[in-house]
C-alpha cells in the first residue's frame, strides 16, 4: 500500500517553512513571557511540546491519502456538529463564553475541529459538483447551508472570531468554485444587509470591540487599550526593533495578551520592520505554497481541500495582524504558529498535514 | 480517478489560482504598508509613547535654605525626618498592616486608614506616606518586623529644623501642604500636589530664594507601576541661604524678657533701619509644622484667645498713649506754637468746654515745661499746646514720622495703624471734629492706631536725625556656592527736614525719662549707658464693651504698656518699641523689656544661653 513515491514527494520546503515560523515563534514567546514568575513548564517549552505533538499529527495526516476523506467528510461534519450542539447544552464556561467540552483530560474545542471539518466538507460539495461554470445562487443554497449552521452555533458561544473564520473559509472556497456574476452581486448586497442587521445580533462587548476599534482613544483604559498598547509596541519599535528581550512594551507588560493573541506585537517591537517584513515574507510564502499546492493536487477535491487551508491560514494571519496593528477591530483569532496556544498548534498542524497530504500525492492518480 | 486530468490546466482555474495569490500577495502588502506607517512613519511618536508608559519621574525634594542670623548663627535649619511609607501594589493586607503599624507607632489606627485611603490619589508608583518623622526608636521597632510587613519602605526627607525652638517663629512662618488653590496661581507653577510650600512670614515671602530646585529620579516602572530600576538621576539644588539682619541675642533676650507676657517689640538699626529684633509673644512651636501638625495642635493654636499664631510686631495695632506725646512737641515745636520754655501750669485737670480731662497724675505736675512734661508724662502739657496746633498738623507730623502707613517691610500682613483728621473723621463717621478729640489725640488716645514696628520706626528717626529709614530684616541671600543673589541698601523713605533744634529739645526731654530721678523710666536705667525712651500706657475701653467673659475682664481691662526707646543717648545706634498687652503700665512692664534688650546689645551683661 505505502508508495515509495510518497517519499520522494515529499513537500520538504512547506515543511521547512512551517517549522521555521513555529521556531521563531517559540523564540519570541520565550522572550514575550520572560519577565513572567518562574512556572514548571514554562509557555515557550509547552509551545514546543505543542509542535513536537503538531508535527506527529501532520505526519500521521499526511500519510493517510486523503482521498479517504472525500467519503468521510459529511461523516466528519455530522459529528462535529453534533459536538458544537453538545456544547451549547453541556458545554463548559470560562470568561463567559461556552466553548469547550470537558473531557476529563482535556478540554475539546469543536468549534477549532469545524474549521478544518468545513473545509473537508466544502471540498467534497464542491469537488462532486466538478463544474467550473460558476454557481448559481440556488447552487450555492447546500453550501452556504453547511457553513451557515455550524457559524451560528459558534458565534452562540460566543466565539466571533472563529465564526468569521468559518464563515470566510466558506466564502473564499465558494469564491474559488466560481459564482455567476449576477449572484455574486446579489450576494455582496444581502452580504451588506445582513451585516447592519447582524449588529443587532452582537453581544454589548463586541459591539464594543467594534466601536472601540472605530475609535480607540474612546476609552483608552478599557477595551481600547488592547489597540492603543499593541500599537505603540509595534510602532516604537521602528526600523531595527528595539531587539530580542529588549521591547519595553513587553517586557514590561504594558502589552497585553502578549503570548497569544498580541505575540506579533512583541516581535515587532522587538526586530522592528526588518522584522516584520521577514515574518510577512514567511506567512505570504506558505500561503502562496498552499495556493501552490491546490493548483498542482491530482484531483479537484485536492486542490479544494489545499485551498482551503491556505483560506484558512491566510484568514487567520490577516485578522490577527490586521488586529494588532490597529487596521481590523480585536476579535480572538491566534496567529498561527505564533500564538501560544495547543489547539491553535493543534489547528494548524493538521491543515499543514492535509497540504503535505495533498501536495506528496500530487502525481498519484 | 483519473477523470480530472487536465482540470487544473483549464483556463478558468488558472486565472482563479493567479487571482487568488494576487489578491493574497495585495493584501500582505497592505499588512506592510501598515507596518511601514507605524514602524517608519510614525516610528518617534510611539517610541515616545513607549518611552511615556515606561519611564515615571519621582520628584526628589531640594532642601530649603538654610536662615542665618546677622553673624552668621543658624536660626533655621533642616534634619533628616523618616517617613514610613507603603508601596500600594506590594501590600498584602492593608488592615494588617496598618493595625500592626499603629500597635508599634502607637498611632491611631483611624488616621492610618485615612491617609492609606487619601494615598489612592497618588500614582501607584508613588508610597502612600502614612507616618511622618518617625523617631529612630519607632523606625528600629518597625524595621525589626518588617519581614511580617511587605511592602513598608522608608524614606528620608529635609523637614525644617529650629535650633532656637520657638525663638522668631513669627519672622519665619512655617510650612504647609501647598494647596489646591495655590496649585493654579503663578508663583507655584513648577510645584506639585505634596509639596510644602512657605505659609507666612519669611517662608512665604522668600519661597522662591529658599525652595531650591527639586531633582528627580527617572525610573523604570512596568505596567502595575512597580519600580523596576533607576535609569538616571537628577540631584537637587538646594535652596539659598538667607542670612537676616536679627541679631540672635538681642532676639532671644527679648523673647526671655517677655516672660508669659503677651506683646511685642522690635529692635531697628537706626541708621539702616536693619531690623535687630522682632518679637512677638505668646508664640508658637514651628517645628509642630515641620513634622506635620495634627487638626487638635492646629485648632488649639487658632482658638487660643491669645492668638499666638499671630505677628503682633506687624499687625498688633495699639492706641501708642504718652508714646505719641513725641509727634505733639514736634508738631507744636514745628508749628511754632511751642518752645522748650513753653510752661503750663498743671493741676491735674483741664477744663475745656464742659469736659474735664485729667492729668495721670492726681495733684498734677505743677508749672511744666517741655523736658518736664516729657520726663514725667505730663499731660496736662500736651493737652493744652495741642489746643493750639490743632489735629491736623499733629496728624501730619505723625505721618512724617512713619506712622499711619505701612513701614513696607517686606513682610506680608503688615498693618497700616491709623492717624486721625478732619478730613478722615468727615469721611470716616460724616461728622466734624471735636477739641476734645484733638485733647486725647495729643496723648496718644481716641482713634490712633500704631504697630510696634511703626513706633520703633518713629524712634529710630527721631534716633537718627529726622531720616525715615525703610526697615528691613534680610540681609544678604547667597547660594551655597557662595554668590550673591541678593543684598539690600538701605533705603531712605523720607528726611522729615525737622528742625533739629526742635529734634534736640525732644530727646532732652526723652533722655531725662530715663537718666533723672522722677522720669517714669528711671527704674529702668542703665548706668552704664545713658539711653533716651518714652513710656505710653493705653487704655483698652473699646474691649470692656467686647468682652463679657467673666474671668477674662480682669486681664483685658488693664491697660497696654508700652516703651519706646534708643541707645545710647548720645550718638544712638539701636531704637526699640515694646508693646505689653496688659502690662499696666508702660514704666514698670514695658522700659525693663527695653532696658533687657540694650543691655544685651551692648554686652552689658553675658547673652543668654541658646536653647
Amino acid at each position: 500500500m505505502f508508495d515509495r513515491r510518497l517519499i520522494t514527494h515529499f513537500d520538504w520546503p512547506l515543511l521547512l517553512l512551517v517549522v521555521l515560523t513555529a521556531l521563531i515563534g517559540i523564540a519570541n514567546l520565550y522572550s514575550a513571557t520572560s519577565s513572567w514568575p518562574p512556572q514548571a513548564t514554562p509557555v515557550y517549552l509547552k509551545q514546543i511540546y505543542w509542535l513536537g505533538g503538531g508535527m506527529l499529527l501532520a505526519a500521521t495526516v499526511s500519510f493517510v491519502d486523503y482521498r479517504h476523506l472525500q467519503h468521510l467528510g459529511f461523516i466528519f461534519y455530522g459529528l462535529t456538529l453534533l459536538l458544537l450542539l453538545a456544547v451549547l447544552v453541556i458545554g463548559k464556561t470560562s470568561m463567559g463564553a461556552t466553548r469547550w467540552l470537558d473531557l476529563g483530560f482535556f478540554n475539546l474545542q469543536p468549534s477549532e475541529i469545524m474549521k478544518i471539518v468545513i473545509i473537508i466538507t466544502l471540498a467534497c460539495y464542491f469537488a462532486r459538483q466538478d463544474t467550473l461554470a460558476g454557481y448559481s445562487f440556488s447552487d450555492l443554497l447546500p453550501p452556504f447551508m453547511l457553513l451557515g449552521l455550524p457559524a451560528l452555533l459558534i458565534m452562540k458561544q460566543p466565539d466571533l472570531g472563529t465564526a468569521l473564520i468559518v464563515i470566510f473559509i466558506g466564502f473564499t472556497m465558494s469564491l474559488f468554485a466560481g459564482i455567476r456574476k449576477g449572484t455574486l452581486i446579489g450576494l455582496t448586497v444581502l452580504g451588506v444587509g445582513g451585516a447592519a442587521g447582524g449588529w443587532f445580533l452582537l453581544h454589548d462587548y463586541q459591539k464594543q470591540r467594534i466601536l472601540t476599534f472605530l475609535d480607540p482613544e474612546s476609552d483608552p483604559l478599557g477595551s481600547g487599550y488592547h489597540i492603543i498598547q499593541s500599537k505603540i509596541a509595534v510602532g516604537s519599535g521602528g526600523f531595527f526593533g528595539k531587539g530580542f528581550m529588549q521591547g519595553t512594551q513587553s517586557q514590561l507588560s504594558f502589552l497585553p495578551e502578549r503570548h497569544t493573541d498580541f505575540a506579533f506585537s512583541v516581535f515587532a517591537e522587538e526586530w522592528g520592520f526588518c522584522g516584520s517584513l521577514l515574518l510577512l515574507g514567511l506567512y505570504l510564502l506558505i500561503v502562496i505554497w498552499g495556493i501552490y499546492v491546490a493548483r498542482n493536487a491530482a484531483d479537484l477535491f485536492g486542490t479544494f481541500l489545499a485551498f482551503g487551508v491556505s483560506a484558512m491560514l491566510f484568514w487567520h494571519i490577516v485578522i490577527n495582524l490586521g488586529m494588532v496593528i490597529g487596521l481590523l477591530p480585536v476579535v480572538g483569532v491566534p496567529l498561527p504558529l505564533f500564538s501560544y496556544g495547543g489547539t491553535s498548534m493543534i489547528t494548524t498542524m493538521l491543515g499543514a498535514g492535509l497540504l503535505l497530504n495533498v501536495s506528496m500525492r500530487r502525481f498519484t492518480f | 480517478m483519473a477523470l480530472n486530468i487536465g482540470w487544473s490546466g483549464s483556463p478558468a482555474l488558472k486565472k482563479r489560482f493567479i487571482v487568488a495569490s494576487l489578491s493574497a500577495l495585495g493584501i500582505f502588502v497592505l499588512l506592510l504598508l501598515r507596518l511601514w506607517h507605524l514602524q517608519i512613519i510614525q516610528a518617534d511618536t510611539y517610541q515616545a509613547l513607549s518611552e511615556k508608559n515606561r519611564t515615571r519621574y519621582i520628584p526628589i525634594a531640594a532642601p530649603r535654605g538654610p536662615v542665618l542670623d546677622r553673624h552668621g548663627r543658624t536660626l533655621v535649619d533642616n534634619r533628616p525626618a523618616f517617613r514610613i511609607a507603603a508601596l500600594r501594589q506590594e501590600v498584602e493586607e492593608p488592615e494588617r498592616l496598618l493595625g500592626r503599624l499603629a500597635e508599634l507607632l502607637d498611632l491611631d489606627l483611624a488616621i492610618l486608614r485615612e491617609r492609606w485611603t487619601a494615598g489612592r490619589r497618588f500614582p501607584r508608583y508613588r508610597p502612600v506616606p502614612l507616618a511622618e518623622d518617625v523617631s529612630r526608636d519607632a523606625l528600629e521597632r518597625v524595621m525589626e518586623h518588617s519581614f511580617e510587613l511587605p511592602g513598608l519602605l522608608t524614606e528620608v526627607r529635609p523637614v525644617r529644623f529650629y535650633p532656637e525652638g520657638k525663638s522668631a517663629a513669627h519672622l519665619f512662618g512655617y510650612l504647609g501642604e501647598i494647596t489646591e488653590e495655590e496649585l493654579h496661581a503663578a508663583p507655584y507653577r513648577a510645584y506639585h500636589v505634596g509639596d510644602f510650600v512657605g505659609k507666612n512670614g519669611l517662608e512665604k515671602g522668600l519661597e522662591s530664594y529658599l525652595n531650591g530646585v527639586p531633582g528627580e529620579r527617572r525610573v523604570e516602572v512596568d505596567v502595575k507601576g512597580k519600580k523596576l530600576r533607576i535609569l538616571k538621576t537628577q540631584e537637587p539644588v538646594p535652596g539659598n541661604r538667607v542670612t537676616l539682619t536679627i541679631d540672635r541675642d538681642l532676639q532671644l533676650a527679648t523673647e526671655a524678657a517677655f516672660g508669659d507676657q503677651a506683646g511685642a517689640a522690635v529692635a531697628l538699626d537706626v541708621h539702616t533701619g536693619e531690623v535687630l529684633a522682632m518679637v512677638s509673644t505668646p508664640g508658637y512651636d514651628p517645628s509642630l509644622f515641620a513634622r506635620g501638625i495634627s487638626g487638635q495642635e492646629w485648632v488649639d493654636l487658632l482658638h487660643n484667645p491669645l492668638h499666638p499664631l499671630q505677628n503682633r510686631a506687624l499687625k498688633g495695632q495699639y492706641p501708642p498713649g504718652s508714646v505719641f506725646k513725641i509727634v505733639t512737641a514736634l508738631a507744636a515745636l514745628e508749628a511754632g506754637q511751642a518752645t522748650a520754655h513753653t510752661k503750663v501750669s498743671c493741676q491735674g485737670e483741664l477744663e475745656v468746654g464742659n469736659r474735664t480731662f485729667r492729668c495721670w497724675k492726681k495733684g498734677g505736675h505743677g508749672i511744666t515745661d517741655l523736658k518736664k512734661a516729657m520726663k514725667e508724662s505730663c499731660d496736662v502739657w500736651f493737652y493744652e499746646v495741642s489746643q493750639k496746633v490743632g489735629i491736623d498738623r499733629i496728624a501730619a507730623m505723625a505721618r512724617r514720622l512713619g506712622l499711619g502707613a505701612a513701614t513696607g517691610l517686606a513682610l506680608a500682613g503688615e498693618r497700616q495703624g491709623l492717624i486721625p483728621d478732619r478730613q478722615w473723621k468727615e469721611q470716616r463717621f460724616g461728622d466734624r471734629w471735636y477739641r476734645g478729640e484733638t485733647i486725647i489725640a495729643s496723648i496718644g488716645q481716641g482713634y490712633i492706631l500704631t504697630t510696634p514696628l511703626q513706633l520703633a520706626t518713629m524712634m529710630a528717626t527721631v534716633a537718627n536725625g529726622g531720616t525715615v529709614m525703610r526697615p528691613y530684616v534680610v540681609k544678604r541671600i547667597d547660594d551655597m556656592a557662595g554668590t550673591i543673589q541678593q543684598e539690600p541698601t538701605p533705603q531712605i523713605v523720607r528726611q522729615t527736614h525737622i528742625d533739629p533744634t526742635h529734634l534736640a529739645n525732644v530727646r532732652r526731654g526723652l533722655e531725662a525719662v530715663v537718666n533723672e530721678p522722677g522720669g517714669t523710666a528711671w527704674l529702668s536705667r542703665l548706668k552704664e549707658l545713658p539711653y533716651a525712651g518714652k513710656t505710653g500706657t493705653s487704655q483698652v475701653v473699646h474691649q470692656r464693651k467686647r468682652r463679657k467673659h467673666d474671668e477674662e475682664i480682669p486681664y483685658q481691662l488693664r491697660d497696654h504698656a508700652l516703651f519706646a526707646a534708643y541707645a545710647p543717648a548720645e550718638n544712638p545706634e539701636i531704637a526699640v518699641a515694646v508693646v505689653v498687652e496688659h502690662g499696666s503700665h508702660g514704666s514698670s512692664a514695658a522700659a525693663p523689656i527695653a532696658q533687657a534688650m540694650f543691655s544685651t546689645y551692648f554686652k552689658l551683661q553675658p547673652p543668654p544661653e541658646g536653647k
